[in-house]
């Protein structure tokens, strides 16, 4: 038996680590200042997907993005730890997508790969924590989902038997192929980059990628087999432009403020013994505790 | 009347959760602001005591619909009957908890009525709004405000044109108060087959243990919560001695779930839990926002940390400048030496 597994992922700004330099002056995010990387449970996705690929021999693991052209970057990290083939979905009529609409390209660009047994996302993206693009896209492509995963412990006759972690619990549970799975942190991290596919991946690069190359560039893919990573439009995969992007999102942004606290004044003090008695004592006395 | 508000409930062993208690206390007064009914949506097996314990919250309308194989949750089901009854009742405005079931859930749902979601609200106010481009004007929308971008800007959304408006909200974030013990509200029961197709059933539950929290940080009046200058999972042992010794719950910050020194259910934040305490005693918790979005409402803050100029010591009422390793202990001792 081998699979056809779809792993959807997301190029993300790296929020874990906002730096003082992450907010400019007037309020709006320095996306410069943040690293654009793998979304990580987007990681921890594709790790199961190419753990079924080592289980089914001659199963394939074909990455799905949605972004600018330098989203290309994430499907060369999907290649380098051993997916197939990737596709970027990039074109101006997706900018400014809500989940729906993001959803709504995602499941169109799905048609168009065609047949798949299984499609694989992570949970969420750190840039957004929404959680909601793998069941939009479950329920546009008429297919049932598995979030929450964290493991795939099989895969056998049509069937996926799915290890779910949810926020108070474990839940074992059995569906039908196809299906789509959303997967947590909690699952296996992602094995590294491969040394191999690093060296048969590395010219992997899109049709625009290509034009803005040197000559040397041109050389080398002339004088060697250099795969495409394919890049779609909306007109590619058939998507209506009215449900592509901001007018396909029905949420809108009415208003986006800085995030101010009240401060505070405070009473300080060191490290010292008085110091630290004396607060302690306030405390008591102020019936704060005890 | 149509165009109500709906509040979906998680019930667990014939028992309504809190957060969906929490989303009937908020829903309540969004509704009476609205002029409009709140009305509930119980999809479950058993749920012959889910009445008495939401009509308190001032529920006027229950939606009952009781099937052996709707309990436990599976996602299509519960969607079949949610998008099936919306289509009928036309709500306005939808609401469930950011859960691991409201999350599963929620975008389903609003992917198939194309209505907008909006994960994960801090708070939801009601409001006008005005698309200037197309010079249209609405009234009365759903505020939902959140965080975004790992907490350093808050975004208020709106969906002006489809319905219903749809939000989620984590357990904790809004507060659970009864309206009236006495409030009437009635019960519809539905004929379950009418709302589900055979295929629905995909998925089978082979194996369930969930657990009711074993950590109750949401409700302890007094909690110490440590950050990534904790340093390790062994200086967290300080936090529970101290934790011990005063009558308190042991929070961390999401650096420090990450970096594995304490467990995921005490993450407090934007992402985590988020507590009102009497007292929140933050230790080598720098403040990032999306930490401080969790705790900020605490009556009262004491930060412990090295940097004087961390974040967090703006919202602070005492501000300890020194080595958690050594401030800890001492608490304990003074506290131990000048209580009764």
């Amino acid at each position: 038996m081998s699979l056809k597994i779809i792993v959807l992922a997301k190029q993300v700004p790296d929020t874990r680590n906002v730096g003082k330099d992450a907010m400019k002056a007037d309020g709006t995010v320095n996306r410069a200042a943040l690293p654009a990387i793998f979304n990580p449970e987007d990681l921890n996705a594709l790790e199961q997907a190419l753990r079924l690929k080592d289980e089914f021999p001659g199963s394939t693991v074909t990455l799905l993005t949605m972004g600018p052209s330098r989203a290309a970057d994430i499907i060369r990290e999907g290649l380098f730890r051993g997916a197939d083939d990737g596709y970027l979905l990039t074109d101006r009529v997706f900018a400014g997508a809500d989940t729906l609409a993001t959803s709504y390209a995602l499941h169109m660009a799905i048609k168009k790969i065609g047949r798949f047994d299984l499609i694989i996302s992570g949970r969420q993206a750190i840039d957004g924590d929404t959680a909601q693009v793998g069941p939009q896209v479950a329920e546009k492509l008429g297919i049932s989902q598995i979030t929450y995963a964290e493991e795939i412990q099989s895969v056998k006759n049509g069937k996926i038997t799915v290890k779910r972690r949810l926020e108070r619990g474990v839940e074992i549970v059995e569906g039908k192929l196809p299906v789509l799975v959303t997967v947590n942190d909690s699952a296996p991290n992602c094995r590294p980059r491969n040394a191999k596919l690093i060296q048969r991946y590395k010219y992997a690069k899109t049709a625009s990628e290509r034009q803005a190359e040197s000559n040397d560039y041109v050389n080398i893919c002339n004088s060697r087999a250099c795969i495409n990573i394919e890049e779609w439009s909306a007109t590619d995969v058939n998507a209506d432009a009215k449900q592509c992007g901001l007018s396909g999102s029905p949420t809108k942004v009415k208003k986006i403020e800085n995030v101010v606290f009240q401060i505070k004044e405070n009473k300080t003090f060191d490290s010292s013994d008085s110091q630290i008695e004396a607060l302690m004592v306030e405390l008591i006395t102020n019936h704060t505790i005890g | 009347m149509m165009n109500n508000l709906f509040v979906y409930l998680e019930i667990e062993n014939g028992k309504v959760e809190d957060v969906s208690l929490e989303l009937l206390t908020k829903g309540r007064t969004l509704a009476s602001k609205l002029n409009c009914r709140l009305e509930a949506v119980a999809v479950g097996s058993q749920l012959e005591k889910t009445g008495e314990q939401v009509f308190p919250y001032g529920v006027d309308v229950l939606h009952l619909f009781d099937d052996a194989r709707l309990y436990p949750y599976t996602s299509q089901p519960h969607t079949s009957v949610l998008v099936k009854l919306f289509k009928e009742e036309k709500p306005q405005i939808a609401l469930m908890g950011a859960t691991s079931i409201g999350r599963d859930l929620g975008p389903r749902v609003s992917s198939a009525l194309f209505s907008g979601l909006t994960a994960d609200c801090t708070a939801l106010e009601i409001g006008d709004h005005e698309e200037k481009k197309e010079g249209k004007t609405y009234a009365n929308l759903l505020y939902q405000i959140r965080p975004a971008f790992g907490g350093n800007i808050v975004a208020t959304i709106v969906n002006p044109d489809n319905r219903p408006q749809m939000a989620t909200v984590r357990e904790g974030v809004m507060k659970k108060e009864i309206l009236n013990a006495d409030y009437q509200g009635k019960t519809i029961i539905y004929d379950v087959k009418k709302y589900l197709s055979e295929t629905d059933f995909v998925i089978n539950v082979i194996e369930r243990h969930i657990e009711s929290s074993k950590v109750n940080i949401k409700s302890a009046p007094i909690i110490v919560s440590g950050g990534y200058g904790m340093g390790s999972k062994e200086n967290f042992q300080l936090l529970y001695d101290l934790a011990n010794t005063i009558g308190a719950e042991v929070g961390a910050s999401r650096a420090a779930v990450d970096a594995g020194f304490a467990e995921h259910e005490r993450q407090i934040g934007q992402t985590g839990v988020t507590v009102r305490p009497k007292l929140y005693i933050a230790c080598g918790i720098s403040g990032q926002i999306q930490h401080i979005a969790g705790m900020q409402d605490a009556s009262m803050i004491i930060a412990v940390n090295n940097d004087p100029n961390a974040p967090i010591n703006a919202i602070a009422d005492y501000v300890v400048t020194g080595d958690v390793e050594q401030v800890i202990p001492k608490m304990i001792k003074y506290y131990k030496k000048n209580s009764k």
